[in-house]
């Protein structure tokens, strides 16, 4: 089934959770609603399901407005941060929970509601955990089990918000894993909300990059990866080193060093911000005045194969403070040392218009 | 039964219900627990409250007054107060001790020693005024010896003040011996390592982070101190201006069928009690706030 | 209560204790051990006449039936009041959370003769139930809105700190896998909060059992109707018949201790069931 999202505003007093969001699910993606916390998407979430209620706005389920039905009747599955297991019951009785509460005409008998749960415990390789009680869990197995019961009602859409936000770093690779696999088998829409690119990259169709109640990105993991739209999505995708710097000719001008920088379409003069990432960097010992940044190493940790080498800026960068990966190997043939100066030179920058965000530049 | 006044820090928590769609009654459900259980409100507890007042005043003010500062009335004021001066400090004292050595030690038989000093709680109070007669009256065990010496307990001033301690033992220390389980050790150690003594570990560590739970406690057992009645009752004698505390005073003026003087009497009480919960709320709300803020410290 | 052979770091462990177990030894223990003794000086025989007179009998009829009965009545009643004040904003809630605990702080005297005078045949609610031919007041209908008032606040307290505590994403939870409002009440909520019930049902009755102050304004006090079991050692008591007194006691102390394990049991559940995880 198909989601469809149209104007979505939503209000908590004053802070602004979604602003306009307006967005489509089609049928059988896995799609992240990836953002820092705060920035709306669990909100955006929870207003899918019927959980929460937009102040304006609709969304539509096989393009069906469903703003007016219930939780109970709109058919999505919800697992929770949390789980929100019920204590009180077993593993099975939980499974089963969906099934039992249906109106006595629709619902299955004893043994088909056996049957079902054990074919879900199956499913989530946990049928032999039937007759213990979440307390007795791993976190891992909880959430397989949030998982199981969500499914057992047959949901049109699934809904997970931070599921793997609750376990350990181990835990949550394999289940990521055992996610996008469950997801290739089911093909159900569903849609995960996580502040982690990584997990994103891994598990998700699409991804849908949210700031401050704004959709600011849209496309596959690796595309807004590769060409993120905004400095925020920059930021947010990883470690970045940035140059606040003014367009000279062909190169960038950082106070008195300069970055030269391969075709871009800003004007002469135009104030922007220069990023890279760690593993764009290189460092050079004895580069010319005037090509690269000035920097001055302040530690060095090279345990693998790669290391990473922190530098404080000199001249027109003082105050900030940079991080370059390069191999071990080369930071031994450089022969770099703690407090040495050096010049930092990007085999990759993007550019970006410094824009005025609340009055200040950034 | 404390189990039930252990107090705890509340706020307000309906916003949260209120404002989600899968934790909301239909209109027709919330109004009918909001009005059956508002009516079950005002018809046991709001109306008997202001029936005390309309009833006392009933006569008048001058009445009133008369039957408040006649001797006998005074007289019960007063040994109501020295029977609260007395048990409330002894057992505060108990409560103190009996906290830090249940918090802050392990020791065998501590599940058992707690539920000991419930007992109390549980116990009829005019099981609670029997005893001491059985023990101090003039056919109990230490009876004939006190007749010799010639000390009076049962009858006399010193058996309301026993039983008295005994109703209100448990007060306290219920309300400590939770609270410092859950703050632990931690602290205490840190200032033993510091150099602090152990009066100075109390009173610099322990007691600003058990003070309002402390509070809350003394609150407590002073209204029941001032008012216990089953108990005291049994050990009084009922002697008018000499064993008499003021709800014996309220039971025999009723009695006397003198009304408005005994719900003269009673009002004091009633007073008495709206005092202690206007103090147990704001405590409640202190304690509410420096929890908060001290989580808040906990996060920066 | 032998302490364990560890290395204390914190002073005063033998000083708070031995001070805690002297003092609970003078004031409690002793005191109630004393009539245990004074029992022991009936035979058995006289022992089992006492308290098993068809007057004695009636009363603990009367107590244990009516404390039963108060009890459920505040289950019921105290569960939707702390629902309300959990879950519901009107006006004046502070109000009415703060006056819950009225009768904790209210001496029982007190209560027992303001509620004579409401339920009396001219008092405000008695006017209106004497038409109907329902008498309140010296009855011992009388005695159980004593009981009701006394016992209210226990199941209120013990209720709502698990409502508050309460994860609203359990409730949603059940509502996305389709349960209806009712079905989550019955299946999810009522299991987590019936410990802390039975706790406050058990606490209510227990307080009941033994109430005095409250209940003998109100009662009427007629033997073999409206008699309540601690009003009985008193009469007793005053017929300077202690054996007999104390023989009755015993038997309140008995159902005191085993009320009072019982609860010791319910809240070691309710921290079980309610706790995060064991």
């Amino acid at each position: 089934m198909s989601i469809q999202v149209k104007d979505i505003h939503k209000q908590f007093g004053s802070f602004v959770a979604l602003d306009k969001v307006s967005l489509e699910f089609p049928t059988g993606e896995l799609v992240a609603l990836l953002g820092p916390s705060g920035c709306g998407k669990t909100t955006l979430l929870r207003i899918i399901a019927g959980l929460e209620s937009a102040d304006s706005g609709q969304v539509l389920l096989d393009g069906e407005d469903a703003s007016g039905t219930h939780v109970r009747e709109r058919q999505v599955g919800f697992v929770f941060q949390h789980y929100a297991l019920f204590r009180h019951m077993t593993v099975f009785d939980n499974v089963a929970f969906g099934m039992r509460m249906k109106p006595r005409s629709q619902r299955p008998s004893d043994k088909q509601i056996r049957t079902k749960v054990h074919d879900l415990l199956k499913l989530v390789q946990l049928d032999w955990l039937a007759d213990r009680f979440p307390a007795q869990l791993s976190g891992g197995q909880r959430q397989r089990i949030a998982l199981a019961r969500a499914l057992a009602v047959e949901p049109r859409v699934m809904l997970l918000d931070e599921p793997f936000g609750a376990l350990d770093a181990k835990v949550r690779k394999e289940l990521r894993r055992w996610l996008r696999n469950l997801h290739d088998e089911l093909h159900i829409t569903s849609i995960f909300v996580t502040h982690d690119q990584e997990e994103a990259l891994e598990v998700a169709d699409r991804e849908v990059q949210m700031d401050h109640g704004k959709v600011e990105q849209i496309g596959t993991p690796e595309e807004v990866y590769r060409h993120p739209a905004t400095p925020f999505v920059y930021s947010f995708l990883g470690s970045v080193n940035l140059f606040h710097g003014r367009i000279e000719g062909e190169t960038v001008q950082v106070g008195e060093d300069v970055l030269s920088h391969m075709p871009h379409d800003f004007d002469h003069g135009a104030e922007v911000v220069a990023f890279a990432r760690p593993h764009e960097l290189d460092i050079v010992i004895d580069g010319e005045a005037g090509n690269g940044v000035a920097a001055r190493i302040s530690r060095i940790l090279a345990f693998g194969v790669t290391a990473r080498v922190e530098l404080d800026g000199l001249n027109g960068a003082t105050g900030q403070h940079f991080e370059v990966e390069i191999t071990r190997a080369r930071v031994l043939e450089l022969g770099l040392a703690q407090g040495q100066a050096v010049r930092l030179m990007p085999s990759r920058l993007k550019l970006f218009e410094r824009e005025v965000v609340g009055g200040v530049l950034q | 039964m404390a189990g039930a006044s252990a107090f705890h820090l509340g706020g307000d928590h309906a916003h949260r219900f209120e404002s989600r769609a899968a934790t909301r009654e239909t209109p027709l459900v919330k109004w009918l627990i909001l009005g059956l259980s508002l009516t079950f409100f005002v018809i046991f507890l709001l109306m008997p409250l202001i029936a005390v007042f309309v009833e006392a005043f009933r006569k008048g003010w001058e009445t009133y007054i008369t039957a408040l500062v006649e001797p006998d009335a005074l007289s019960a004021i007063r040994l109501t107060l020295l029977a609260a001066v007395i048990s409330v400090p002894l057992n505060l004292v108990f409560g103190v001790c009996a906290a830090w050595a249940i918090a802050k030690f392990e020791f065998r038989g501590k599940q058992f020693l707690i539920t000991l000093i419930d007992l109390p709680f549980s116990v009829s109070p005019v099981i609670a005024g029997l005893v001491f007669v059985l023990l101090f009256g003039a056919q109990g065990w230490f009876g004939s010896w006190l007749s010799d010496k010639d000390i009076r307990i049962i009858f006399a001033v010193p058996g309301i003040v026993l039983a008295t301690v005994f109703v209100t033992f448990p007060f306290i220390a219920r309300e400590l011996i939770p609270l410092m389980q859950a703050q632990g050790r931690e602290e205490e150690e840190a200032a033993v390592v510091l150099g602090a003594r152990g009066l100075q570990t109390f009173w610099y560590v322990t007691l600003p982070n058990i003070k309002w739970g402390l509070m809350y406690g003394v609150i407590l057992c002073n209204a029941r101190a001032m008012g216990e009645f089953g108990a005291v009752s049994v050990v009084s004698g009922h002697i008018r201006g000499q064993t008499n505390t003021l709800p014996l005073h309220v039971e025999i003026l009723y009695n006397e069928y003198q009304f408005a003087a005994a719900f003269a009497a009673a009002s004091v009480l009633a007073v008495l009690a709206l005092v202690t919960l206007v103090i147990k709320t704001w405590v409640e709300n202190r304690a509410a706030q420096s929890h908060k803020d001290a989580n808040r410290d906990d996060a920066s | 209560m032998a302490a364990a052979k560890t290395f204390r770091v914190l002073p005063g462990f033998n000083i708070t204790l031995g001070f805690t177990l002297a003092y609970l030894s003078l004031i409690v223990l002793i005191p109630l051990s004393a009539v245990f003794l004074k029992t022991t000086e009936l035979g058995l025989d006289q022992f089992w006449n006492v308290v098993s007179a068809p007057r004695v009998v009636a009363t603990y009829k009367l107590s244990f039936g009516l404390s039963l009965l108060a009890a459920a009545i505040n289950t019921v009643f105290g569960l939707m009041l702390a629902w309300a004040l959990v879950r519901y904003s009107f006006p004046g809630k502070r109000l009415v959370d703060a006056l819950v605990d009225l009768p904790f702080a209210l001496p029982t005297a007190v209560a027992g003769i303001a509620l004579t005078a409401l339920y009396a045949k001219n008092g405000w609610i008695g006017q209106y139930l004497d038409p109907l031919g329902i008498q309140v007041a010296f009855k011992p209908l009388g005695i159980l809105v004593a009981l009701v008032f006394i016992g209210l606040p226990f199941v209120v307290r013990t209720v709502q700190p698990i409502l508050e505590d309460l994860d609203t994403e359990l409730e949603e939870a059940a509502t996305s896998l389709g349960a209806r409002r009712w079905q989550i009440f019955r299946h999810v909520i009522l299991p987590i909060l019936l410990p802390a019930l039975l706790t406050g049902f058990a606490l209510a009755f227990a307080r009941a059992v033994g109430e005095y102050g409250s209940v003998i304004f109100i009662a009427g006090n007629i033997p073999m109707v409206s008699e309540i079991t601690p009003l009985m050692i008193i009469t007793k008591l005053e017929q300077y018949d202690y054996a007999g007194a104390t023989a009755i006691a015993t038997v309140m102390l008995m159902l005191s201790f085993t009320l009072l394990l019982v609860i010791n049991g319910l809240q070691a559940w309710t921290s079980k069931r309610t706790g995060r995880d064991r």
